[in-house]
């Protein structure tokens, strides 16, 4: 039988190897999982391909219908892992005592959480890089400054993220389940995904428009679809958004 | 050697709303030894671990873990720790080896997991993910996963609950490698067998506090002497034999031609005239036993009540 020297020779790794192998960790884990998979990739492609095929929705605006489509399953593509996705898999983190064991591991709990962050943005990389692609093929002409599509996603990613730890941390496990996917079907069907929110009567349409998924896919569509410059409004809304979702999130998430 | 102890408790207190789950407990752990935690379900022993944890502030009292505050210096005691939850801890969607590999990248000096795995069996697990690995292989995992970083000082929360006699072995052969290398282990169990075969010292906690402390020797060496037992046709009149024996000696029929006989002289001394009387009366004495006063026969005396599962 193999003997192993347990003598003790204690130490933390150095934070930024931490880091790496934490976010690593979590990404792996996000990708091996199927359901994580159809909500990330496989719906807002779907989406993206079926209605720019097949004149269901009455889109608006100048250019093609992908022109119209292309930016609004972007803002999806961000909630569904930001929001969605994230509370999904920490609320079972949580459940499972997963964020208990790692609180008496040497990984600081920003660490943790700066490793989730970046574990949402590779996937959101991965999805933006796939929906482009997908979205050009069928004769996407995107408009408009990178930079501001850019604040758009990172702004657009904070606000879903604190909304989505804030659920996880304090919902039970099944409640976050349920709860994330509804939400994430009425912002879908109401947030100017894929039908424009022109559609709604005027009253609830200024309602909807203070959802952190109308400003996200009407900030993406002023800048991508009408080369509109700095949307600082929709901004502005996604920034009130992210900072209510992480105060709260700071605030109440409990970790076990 | 190291003049801190591994673990100084001071009148703990730690409630749950009305309920005190631990009640002014005391202890202090030496390093390099194995400490058992024993008690009933619910008797505190968790809510004391996980306080020497960091997971939980305590009311009243103060906890130092290797000479720190583990509820304000978990982040200078974390990395010295190695901890084992009572349940869960991994992703479950995770390999077991891949969780441990993870693990171990934690840490700056880490166990060679290879040789861990190997140790602990844990190859054969392969590339089944944690949620679909039996009872057994999910604590074989967790308890690699607390030493993996080779830490000064491990807790273990009921290590071997629901494992096979064998597994439970391996657990305890893993714990006293653990000792062996001078790292200190205190584990927490309800079951007395595992506290007597295991560890050196046993702190006996019932109703939050500890009730008993000391080595395993010294808790069943006081008060009661050892007792000698033997089977035999029902209904024995043991009157002769108590004559042969010294004042103090009691003899009883426990259940029908099942005897026990204890008495204030050495077992050899007594273990001869009760073979003499069995002799001399014509019976043969079946299934003759010596016994010791075992840790339930103590946690019998202190409390007066079956140490439950």
């Amino acid at each position: 039988m193999t003997t192993v020297d347990y003598s003790p020779k204690p130490g933390a790794a150095p934070v930024g190897r931490m880091l790496l192998a934490q976010t690593a960790f979590e990404t792996r884990m996000l990708l091996r999982n199927g359901e994580q998979l159809l909500l990330t990739v496989v719906i807002p492609t779907v989406l993206l391909v079926l209605f720019s095929a097949v004149d269901v929705v009455a889109v608006e605006g100048p250019g093609k219908r992908v022109d119209f489509l292309a930016p609004g399953l972007l803002a999806l593509a961000v909630m569904s892992t930001a929001f969605t996705g994230q509370a999904i898999a920490t609320g079972f983190e949580r459940r499972y005592g997963v964020l208990k064991r790692l609180g008496a591991s040497p990984l600081p709990r920003w660490t943790l959480l700066t490793a989730k962050t970046g574990c949402v943005l590779v996937t959101e990389v991965l999805q933006v890089a796939l929906l482009s692609v997908i979205a050009l093929a069928l004769g996407w002409s995107p408009h408009g400054n990178p930079l501001a599509v850019a604040a758009l996603l990172v702004l657009g990613t904070a606000a879903f993220s604190g909304l989505g730890l804030l659920m996880a941390g304090t919902l039970r496990a099944e409640a976050t389940l349920a709860a994330a996917n509804l939400v994430f079907i009425l912002l879908l069907l109401a947030g100017g995904v894929i039908v424009p929110l022109g559609k709604f009567p005027g009253a609830v349409r200024s309602v909807l428009e203070l959802l952190p998924i109308s400003a996200l896919s009407d900030g993406l569509r002023s800048v991508l679809q009408q080369g509109a410059g700095v949307p600082w409004s929709d901004l502005g809304v996604l920034g009130a958004w992210a900072v209510l979702g992480l105060a709260a999130a700071a605030r109440f998430f409990r970790w076990e | 050697m190291n003049p801190v102890p591994a673990v100084e408790i001071a009148g703990l207190v730690k409630r749950y709303g009305d309920k005190a789950a631990v009640d002014g407990l005391d202890l202090t752990i030496a390093r390099g030894a194995i400490t058992a935690v024993l008690g009933p379900n619910g008797a505190g022993k968790t809510t004391t671990i996980e306080t020497c944890e960091g997971y939980r502030r305590p009311d009243a009292g103060t906890v130092r873990v290797l000479g720190l505050d583990p509820a304000t210096q978990s982040a200078a005691l974390r990395p010295r720790i190695g901890v084992m939850l009572q349940s869960g801890g991994v992703y479950a969607g995770a390999r077991a080896v891949e969780m441990l590999r993870h693990t171990a990248k934690l840490h700056a000096h880490p166990l060679d997991v290879d040789a861990l795995v190997e140790r602990l069996g844990l190859g054969s697990c392969g590339r089944t993910t944690y949620r679909r690995l039996s009872g057994g292989q999910q604590q074989r995992l967790a308890l690699a996963m607390a030493v993996v970083g080779r830490p000064e000082l491990v807790f273990l929360d009921e290590p071997t609950a629901g494992l096979d006699p064998q597994a439970r072995r391996a657990t305890w052969e893993l714990v006293r490698d653990l000792r062996r290398d001078g790292v200190t282990v205190v584990v927490t169990t309800h079951h007395m067998d595992e506290a007597e075969q295991l560890a050196d010292h046993v702190a006996v906690v019932d109703r939050g506090k500890v009730i008993a402390n000391g080595t395993t020797e010294e808790l069943c060496r006081g008060g009661a002497e050892d007792a000698l037992r033997f089977d035999g046709p029902p209904g024995l009149d043991l009157g002769p034999l108590l004559k042969e024996l010294p004042a103090g000696a009691t003899a009883a029929e426990t259940a029908p031609g099942q005897y026990r006989v204890a008495a204030p002289v050495d077992p050899s001394r007594l273990l001869a005239t009760v073979t003499g009387w069995c002799a001399a009366s014509g019976i043969l004495p079946e299934r003759l036993s010596v016994q010791r006063r075992s840790l339930e026969d103590v946690f019998l005396d202190l409390t007066g009540r079956e140490l439950r599962s």
